[in-house]
């Protein structure tokens, strides 16, 4: 009871904000004006704000500044020791940085490694939050370049990537992050320059509790979808998440931007009404979804969980299970991958639905932006089943979807599903993988679907017991958070290209309407289809299995 | 190609200016606010003292260690996976859970153990043992235990300090803290400063 509670406050928080921060983010991104610091921004950048950029340029401007931030990231981690604040932790192996520049320029934040050993303050936040920041707006950039492509009739251009980037970072994540950081630190949130402080604990033993600059950082790593913790218990640390309150405002970042962008969709292509339709889906899936993941952990039936009387291993008593099932729940449909307890311990069912929630695709609410692009594409799939059903060319948002929109909104839909697969097949052939697994049988399997999932899917949270510092896992899960991340990119904005230059066809008695119940069962319904019809079989052998055991 | 070199060239300059805006002045502008009185004692760590030296953290859960087992005055915390000893301490300066799945062996060898051992130190049927008690957090740190789990400590940790058990029990409840708003959260009862009130107390 006082867990439904909580998820109905979290709602009501999320339902207030809804229309001001979505019209908000509208003016964003359509507003013609540029604030005196964004020019001032263009100016050393070398770019012209006014002028529009053609799909391909702004595909090459997203490429080429994401080659640049891998880049720069690897190298801040390899030379950590010239840098201040490094606290004597050393080059950063390269191994880890290679993954790790990737893990967070992807917005995945995947992390084999232990923060509190290896990052210094400097890394932390001149290379690490820099990238929560931009990864997000990078994704928040892509999706305003799609529902540009359905805005715009005979157009030849999808607006300009790098207004875009600077106003997302300027003006929507910078102001909310700093905000929530301040609201974090009076929660209990530590914000610390210093490495750790010594104690001399009450039965006369000392330890040494590492401290960081977290706040900052915990601020913009939820509200961006991302998750990479600045300690290694993630936000069940609790310097990093210390209370029932920060719990419920970190769900709340979580979920806000994500959620709140299906009104600046609906606000752009000029009805409302289809973003709500697409909330409503996230929303359903959402809500089933929470139920799953809470009745599963609620009822634990493995012998330890038996034993001990309960689900608790792995959670933090300040939570307990409701506060860890909301929290994962939301953590899996966005892109985000944040953890408050340790999804490894969670029974079959319980983790298999996080699971289950990154192999939707990521869209239950999805990740900023990401979480937009991949519903409108699933949006599009479901127009194309229904356009075959009844032998019509089917239109979505007034424009026709033809031979390139079908074949650009395939190719973003089935990247995940081959990089995952291929990925955790590949790893499953190798003989290594037995031994990096921390737990046997199905949960072992688990184990490795969920890390491939993870990445694939840019989430980021794993089922930590796997030991993933071997070159092939290093390697393979890195291209598949690269390839999980920019072909459907890539795809998108070839098909934002491509409507936006379109002319809008009218509406007549034979077009499907977008804003009903009829066409939220079928996005619904296709979203729930694709990921059944992909994965059960995998799923079987993990998750399921261990479920009927 | 030239397209790419372009703007890739502009995206150098476009990350390393925006490095600046949200990897310096954003993280030391928070950095910064929080020096303010009410806002630098979380910031640095909430720092427990006695007489001015630390002693802990109010919010990370350290078990304490009796020097003498069979006179054991303290509260303890919930068991840290990195710890070799089932109910051992945990290490502050790292932090994690065990990861190991419900169905797994390790796991459940560790959890009968420490039913025993918590039974038998406190002197209670194993069916009484609450499960915060056996069940390693997910940080390993978790400054918290249940209101069931302090209750099953009153009788030892009272006779071993010399109070008797309503006057423990009262400062129990003085160191719980129920649901915020009355549905945030579950109940929990903080450690370290509990067992500092009992160590005052004596």
């Amino acid at each position: 009871m006082a867990g439904l509670l909580q998820v109905v406050l979290l709602l009501v928080a999320l339902a207030v904000v809804y229309r001001p921060l979505g019209d908000h983010m509208a003016r964003v991104y359509s507003d013609e004006k540029h604030w005196r610091v964004e020019a001032f921004l263009y100016r050393i950048v070398r770019v012209e704000p006014k002028t529009g950029q053609h799909w391909k340029t702004y595909a090459s401007a997203v490429l080429g500044f994401s080659a640049v931030s891998v880049i720069f990231l690897f190298l801040l981690q390899r030379l950590q020791s010239l840098l201040p604040l490094d606290l004597g932790r050393g080059p950063v192996p390269t191994g880890i940085a290679f993954n790790t520049a990737i893990s967070f320029v992807t917005n995945t934040n995947w992390q084999s490694y232990v923060p509190e050993a290896v990052m210094g303050h400097t890394v932390q936040m001149a290379g690490l939050t820099v990238q929560n920041f931009l990864s997000a707006a990078v994704g928040m950039a892509v999706a305003m370049g799609l529902v540009r492509g359905f805005a715009r009739s005979g157009a030849d251009r999808i607006g300009n990537f790098w207004v875009d980037l600077v106003r997302g970072t300027v003006r929507i994540l910078v102001p909310l992050a700093f905000v929530s950081a301040i609201v974090l630190v009076g929660l209990g949130v530590v914000m610390s320059l210093k490495s750790g402080v010594d104690v001399v604990n009450p039965d006369g033993s000392q330890s040494t509790i590492a401290l960081a600059p977290a706040a900052s950082q915990e601020a913009i790593k939820q509200l961006g979808t991302n998750g990479g913790g600045v300690f290694n218990a993630n936000s069940a640390h609790p310097f990093e998440n210390p209370g029932a309150w920060s719990n419920l405002v970190e769900i709340f970042l979580i979920l806000l931007i994500p959620v709140c962008l299906t009104r600046t969709f609906g606000t752009l292509v000029g009805n409302r009404r289809q973003g709500y339709v697409l909330l409503s889906v996230m929303g359903v899936l959402w809500s089933a979804m929470l139920a799953v993941i809470w009745w599963a952990e609620a009822h634990q039936h493995g012998t330890a969980a038996l034993l001990a009387g309960g689900g608790l291993e792995g959670k933090e008593q300040r939570f307990g299970i409701a506060g860890s099932a909301l929290f994962a729940n939301s953590t899996t449909g966005t892109s985000t991958g944040a953890v408050n307890a340790m999804h490894d311990s969670f029974s079959g069912l319980g983790g298999g639905g996080a699971l289950l929630n990154m192999l939707f695709g990521e869209m239950t609410p999805g990740g900023v932006g990401s979480g937009l692009y991949s519903i409108l594409i699933m949006a599009m799939i479901a127009m194309f089943l229904a356009g075959l059903m009844v032998g019509r060319t089917p239109e979505y948002l007034g424009k026709k979807l033809g031979k390139r929109e079908v074949t650009c909104a395939a190719i973003a839909m089935l990247a995940m599903p081959t990089v995952v697969l291929l990925g955790a097949g590949a790893a499953l052939l190798l003989p290594g993988t037995a031994a990096a697994l921390n737990n046997p049988g199905a949960h072992g399997l688990s184990e490795v679907l969920y890390a491939y999932a993870s990445a694939g899917n840019n989430n980021g949270s794993a089922f930590a017991g796997i030991t993933v510092t071997s070159d092939w896992f290093q390697t393979s899960l890195g291209l598949c958070m690269l390839f999980g991340r920019f072909v459907p990119i890539l795809a998108v904005l070839c098909l934002a290209g491509s409507l936006a230059e379109q002319r809008k066809v009218p509406q007549t008695a034979g077009t499907l309407p977008t804003t009903g119940p009829l066409f939220a069962t079928m996005l619904g319904g296709t979203v729930v289809l694709v990921a059944a019809l992909t994965f059960v079989p995998a799923l079987a052998l993990g998750p399921i299995a261990e479920a009927l055991a | 190609m030239k397209r790419l070199l372009t703007q890739t060239a502009a995206g150098l300059r476009a990350l390393l200016v925006l490095t600046v805006l949200t990897g310096i002045v954003y993280p030391l502008a928070v950095w910064t606010v929080s020096r303010a009185p009410g806002l630098r004692d979380n910031a640095e760590g909430s720092i427990v003292t006695v007489d001015g030296f630390p002693v802990g953290s109010e919010l990370i859960g350290v078990d304490p260690v009796a020097a003498d087992p069979a006179n054991d005055p303290w509260f303890h915390t919930r068991p840290s996976a990195g710890s070799a000893d089932p109910l051992g301490p945990g290490d502050p300066s790292n932090s994690g859970g065990s990861n190991k799945g419900a169905s797994n062996d390790d796991l459940n060898g560790r959890v009968r153990r420490r039913v025993e051992l918590v039974s038998l130190r406190e002197n209670v049927d194993p069916a009484q043992v609450p499960v915060d008690a056996v069940t390693a957090s997910g940080s390993g740190l978790d400054p918290h235990i249940s209101p069931a789990y302090a209750e099953i400590q009153v009788p030892r940790v009272a006779r071993a300090s010399g109070l008797t058990e309503d006057r423990v029990r009262r400062l129990v409840a003085e160191h719980t803290d129920g649901r915020a708003l009355g549905f945030l959260g579950e109940p929990t009862v903080t450690v370290l400063s509990l067992n500092l009130a009992v160590q005052a107390a004596r």
